[in-house]
């Protein structure tokens, strides 16, 4: 536990230490706000809630912006040759998968945390349902730990981080794609209703809307789980692999 | 456990058998390796490598490009596994206790690897807590390792503004942090200078007294310079082991670049 502080620790000062993490997080602000006032309609609307003025349009900014904060995770460890370091430490492989996650997902968690003004304003302007909200903004940081889990599992295969980008925004973006709802409605009008449901129900959307509309489902949180788990999981095996 | 212990070593073991018995034997070697293997695909690069270390020796590993140095020193590391044969650091099992093992070993591998976004200060800092030291403790030791290497000019610089003698001098102090019983040096001159190069052959020389370091160098009179004993591997065998002046004795020709190229095979005759 120890050894995944100061991973931890060691992380997240690089990502502060160069402009990346800045700008990234300026630019997620940018994009989260001109989403909700152009296309959300966040002011003619009149709707005291959060759900379809800005988190509705969250996963198409993450899609690409979650790993380009990840890509440089494990590729830049394989680049630069500190794995051969990290590796000969008195420390388990999973603590530094674990701990560089997380540092990672720390930025995540700034980032969405920093869209506050926007809480502030509905319930400025309105009444919302702040605990709809809370939902809501506790699905986008699973949405973007996912998002990152999937470029920390690709930048395990690369000591490219351009490549890293490509791979897992192409991932990332399937996953969004996929099951967005005006594409399902072209796809599935030859496939039988519960087909349809399958893919639906392994595509972002169905999962990360029912949290922004303030539904805790089980199945919701255990989608978000088993695909982080599974990548932290299908990264060290990949490193024990590569080492062998 | 009637059978007699005598007996029992004489039948199974040899009475050399550095690995007899499961207890820690307090006189025995640091590093301790035994019929080490290890093969990429169908490529052997280490073939059945056997040697040990004691305290107070300071082992030279020698031999051409790809003969297997490099690997059996990140599997001496705990870096890559074996494909067989057994690695022991002050009697711990590498390959079943990694984690104790690897807590008496300093690395410094070959490219000197450093996270290039942090100072010198902030790396050894961070070494220091990986290795389980906190406080004062922590203060101290990232002092000494930066006097001990001569980094007090750079201390706050950042890595990726050093010069290539500063970042293996900075790589070779994270080594020396947690002051390990065993230094593994993968070609710790590499790329300095003549004047860097004479300092880190005094460093080694001076903590060879106290501690079992192994280190690679394509130098060969780094061997009379730093080497209480050196052994020459070539396509992943040792084939001359024995101390510096040893060594000069077997080439007959008083130059060990002359037993070296005897004993080793070259690029242009390895085709055959």
């Amino acid at each position: 536990m120890k050894d995944v502080w100061t991973i931890y620790k060691r992380e997240l000062a690089s990502y502060f230490s160069q402009p990346i993490a800045y700008a990234i997080i300026v630019i997620f602000l940018l994009l989260a706000m001109v989403f909700t006032f152009t296309l959300g309609n966040f002011i003619e609307a009149g709707d005291a809630s959060l759900t379809y003025s800005f988190f509705l349009y969250l996963p198409f900014i993450l899609m690409v912006l979650v790993p380009a904060v990840g890509m440089r995770l494990i590729s830049e460890e394989l680049r630069s040759g500190t794995l051969e370091l990290v590796g000969t430490y008195p420390i388990s492989l999973w603590a530094v998968i674990v701990g560089k996650f997380k540092a990672a997902a720390t930025v995540w968690l700034l980032a969405i945390a920093l869209t506050f003004p926007i809480w502030i304003t509905v319930n400025w302007l309105g009444e919302p349902d702040n605990l709809a909200i809370l939902s809501g903004y506790i699905g986008a940081t699973l949405l973007a730990c996912t998002f990152l889990a999937i470029t920390l599992l690709v930048s395990a295969f690369t000591r490219d981080q351009v490549i890293c980008l490509i791979v897992s925004s192409a991932i990332c973006i399937g996953l969004v794609f996929a099951t967005f709802d005006p594409f399902v409605r072209q796809y599935s009008k030859t496939l039988a209703p519960d087909v349809k449901d399958a893919i639906t129900s392994l595509g972002v959307w169905d999962h990360y809307l029912s949290l922004a509309r303030g539904a805790f489902r089980l199945q919701d949180f255990v989608w978000f789980a088993s695909i982080i788990l599974a990548s932290l999981f299908g990264t060290s095996a990949i490193l024990s692999a590569k080492r062998a | 456990m009637a059978v007699p212990l005598v007996a029992h070593m004489g039948r199974r073991r040899t009475p050399f058998d550095p690995f007899s018995g499961p207890t820690f034997h307090p006189f025995s070697a640091m590093i301790e390796v035994e019929n080490l293997t290890k093969q990429f695909g169908s490529k052997t690069a280490v073939n059945h490598l056997s040697f040990s270390v004691q305290k107070g020796e300071v082992l030279g590993f020698l031999g051409p490009n790809g003969a297997g140095k490099s690997t059996t020193m990140r599997m001496v590391t705990g870096f890559i596994p074996p494909t067989s044969g057994a690695i022991r650091i002050c009697g711990v099992s590498v390959i079943d206790h990694p984690k104790e093992a690897k807590k008496h070993i300093g690395y410094l591998p070959e490219s000197a690897p450093l996270y290039n976004d942090m100072t010198v200060t902030g790396f050894l800092k961070f070494g220091a807590a990986i290795r389980g030291l906190s406080g004062s403790a922590k203060k101290e030791a990232v002092e000494r390792a930066i006097e001990t290497c001569f980094l007090q000019n750079v201390a706050r610089q950042s890595i990726d503004t050093l010069s290539k003698g500063y970042r293996h001098r900075t790589c070779l102090a994270q080594a020396l942090l947690h002051d390990p019983e065993v230094l593994i040096l993968d070609e710790p001159t590499d790329g300095l200078d003549p004047n860097q190069k004479h300092e880190v052959r005094q460093l080694i020389r001076r903590l060879g007294k106290t501690k079992a370091i192994l280190f690679s160098t394509h130098i060969l009179e780094e061997v009379e310079a730093a080497c209480s004993r050196a052994v020459i591997v070539d396509r992943g065998q040792i084939v001359v082991d024995g101390t510096p002046q040893e060594l000069i004795a077997k080439s007959g020709t008083g130059s060990l670049t002359d037993l070296f190229r005897q004993v080793t095979t070259r690029d242009t005759a390895s085709a055959a």
